[in-house]
């Protein structure tokens, strides 16, 4: 009975708790990356894997030009991506804080802002052909008002319209934590800092955004491992015409070159954890909640 | 920068237009494939709009011309209500046990996170392999189950947390003190005051699952779910049905939205109105 009035049930009690999602996490998280990173080292032939303990796979990755081709392209759609949602998702976060002055309005607005991340991603991308294809609405005006002649070709299937859609589909990843750390900031250090003379800017600059770092440090995990490990996106709004890393691994496996895919894998998971690894420092993602 | 009680100023209507841009841009691409999904007969994938009719729908179903809608609608909901269940009850019950600190607790917590973090890609990869190599036949009900699992349940954990930083302990105290079991308490305490959050919980299981592509796309076996469905639509469909699809898909999504922000406003309506005795003299 002392036990349970002190609210500690015994140690039996959180292990059943904590099982179904430790078992889930070791069955179809842990066990993959396991199969994978042996599955690498593995041969393959036209129709078959061979079990096997080689480097090729790593080998000739490293030794392929197009690796690197591929690797700069995935990070220059992460660094664009990125600088565009840390932005515009910063300014969008700011508003609702700081501008919205209700409760009520700020819970409706943020939930606009929320709603399409609960739709289909596909759906989202597929939005945008009418808008930016060679007849859509973005042409139709240009060319209705002249400033161009012919329609830019350039707006829907290149890598100008794959930057496009992860800023649409990912600024929310940004705009919910940086809001998050906004939220807690004392309204009294803001009116401290003007007090001191402080104009908007320089309060934006010298006492918000440094408070926000934690909230833009978790958006930023989101945003760089979904971009880095997207292939859906770039496959589908570069029509095919450009690749990313995660593009080339799925090429490898329709293929049928598993092993090969397997090496890419391991390569870009080590990739994404230095990433991480690099961010972590910055935020305590418990303490966030 | 507005404080409370200071007329707005230049900057606020700035930002206003700079947030109104945003929203157009959420939204506005959207509202063009739902408009088009409309289109007539014999219009096509662009603006203008050549007569107004529900033909593309009435394409959707039919088997034969754009793959299997029916029947992989049906397992993609399926799959959501049973993701969606499981999330929540293995969210909440790995909750409690990390209100109290326990061994290993920073390693179940980062092993969590790093499911999150995870490419899909190389996700989906490695459990068509697993599936492969031990022999097991990959469908929608096992390896896609455990493979949404993966996405969706550390987004529940993170809520959980979230949810049980704000818990104020002396209800349970409370309730101990007059004499509760532990199951008494988590059923008639706990989960009644959390449960606008475990309905949050639900709808991210349910609406995750349902869109769900990249995890999917090794995981699911033979039989489509909508999204692999959706995505070889992408590049054979070149007619407004993939617009009516899309439309039919974002409407089932809102749905599923509008009742889960319609049952948390309840029940927060119903527990402000019975939580509390104020007035009703009682001492």
């Amino acid at each position: 009975m002392a036990a349970r009035s002190g609210g500690r049930p015994a140690a039996w009690v959180t292990a059943a708790q904590l099982a179904p999602l430790v078992g889930v996490l070791a069955a179809f998280f842990l066990g993959p990356i396991l199969v994978i990173f042996v599955v690498s080292f593995w041969d393959y032939s036209e129709f078959d894997l061979i079990p096997d303990f080689v480097f090729t796979n790593y080998v000739e990755l490293f030794e392929s030009g197009v690796t690197y081709t591929i690797y700069l392209k995935t990070l220059k759609f992460t660094v664009l991506t990125w600088a565009f949602t840390a932005v515009i998702g910063f300014g969008v976060a700011y508003f609702l804080a700081f501008h919205v002055r209700t409760l009520k309005w700020q819970i409706a607005l943020f939930l606009v802002c929320t709603i399409p991340f609960w739709t289909s991603n596909l759906i989202r991308m597929i939005a945008w052909i009418p808008v930016l294809g060679r007849h859509g609405l973005v042409n139709q005006a240009l060319l209705g008002t002249g400033v161009v002649e012919q329609p830019l070709e350039w707006l829907l299937y290149s890598d100008f319209a794959v930057v496009l859609a992860f800023v649409h589909l990912y600024t929310l990843f940004m705009v919910v934590p940086i809001f998050n750390s906004m939220m807690r900031i004392e309204r009294s250090v803001i009116e401290a800092a003007r007090d001191a003379g402080a104009g908007t800017w320089q309060t934006v600059w010298y006492v918000v955004l440094p408070l926000c770092k934690p909230g833009i440090a978790i958006g930023t995990i989101f945003v760089v491992t979904l971009v880095m490990g997207d292939f859906v996106t770039v496959q589908t709004m570069s029509g095919g015409q450009s690749a990313s890393v995660g593009v080339a691994m799925n090429n490898k496996r329709a293929l049928l070159q598993y092993p090969a895919a397997a090496a890419d894998a391991v390569v870009l998971l080590a990739a994404v954890l230095a990433m991480v690894a690099m961010l972590m420092p910055l935020v305590n993602v418990r303490k966030e909640l | 920068m507005s404080l409370a009680g200071e007329r707005r100023g230049a900057g606020f209507y700035l930002m206003g237009v700079f947030f109104a841009a945003f929203v157009l841009f959420l939204y506005g691409p959207m509202l063009a494939i739902v408009l088009l999904s409309f289109q007539g007969p014999d219009g096509g994938l662009t603006f203008p709009m050549n007569g107004l009719s529900t033909h593309w729908f009435g394409e959707l179903f039919k088997e034969q011309r754009v793959g299997d809608f029916k029947a992989s609608f049906t397992r993609s909901v399926a799959l959501a209500l049973l993701v969606m269940v499981l999330t929540v009850l293995i969210s909440l019950a790995a909750g409690l046990a990390f209100r109290r600190n326990f061994r290993g607790s920073a390693g179940v917590f980062y092993l969590t996170v790093a499911s999150l973090i995870v490419p899909s890609i190389l996700l989906t990869l490695g459990i068509g392999l697993m599936f492969d190599r031990l022999g097991l036949e990959a469908a929608w009900y096992s390896s896609g189950l455990g493979a949404h699992l993966t996405w969706t349940l550390p987004f529940g954990l993170l809520i959980m947390f979230a949810v049980f930083n704000r818990f104020d302990e002396s209800y349970e105290e409370a309730a101990r003190d007059l004499g509760a079991s532990p199951w008494q308490v988590l059923r008639h305490v706990v989960v009644p005051i959390i449960g606008p959050s475990l309905v949050g919980v639900g709808l991210f299981g349910f609406t995750l699952s349902f869109d769900e592509f990249a995890r999917s796309l090794m995981a699911i076996g033979v039989h489509n779910t909508l999204p692999l469905e959706i995505f070889g639509m992408t590049t054979t469909v070149t007619t407004p049905t993939l617009y009516a699809l899309g439309t039919l898909t974002t409407v089932v999504s809102l749905a599923v939205i509008m009742v889960c922000l319609a049952a948390i406003t309840w029940m927060q309506r119903r527990r402000s109105r019975q939580g509390s005795d104020a007035g009703k003299g009682l001492v």
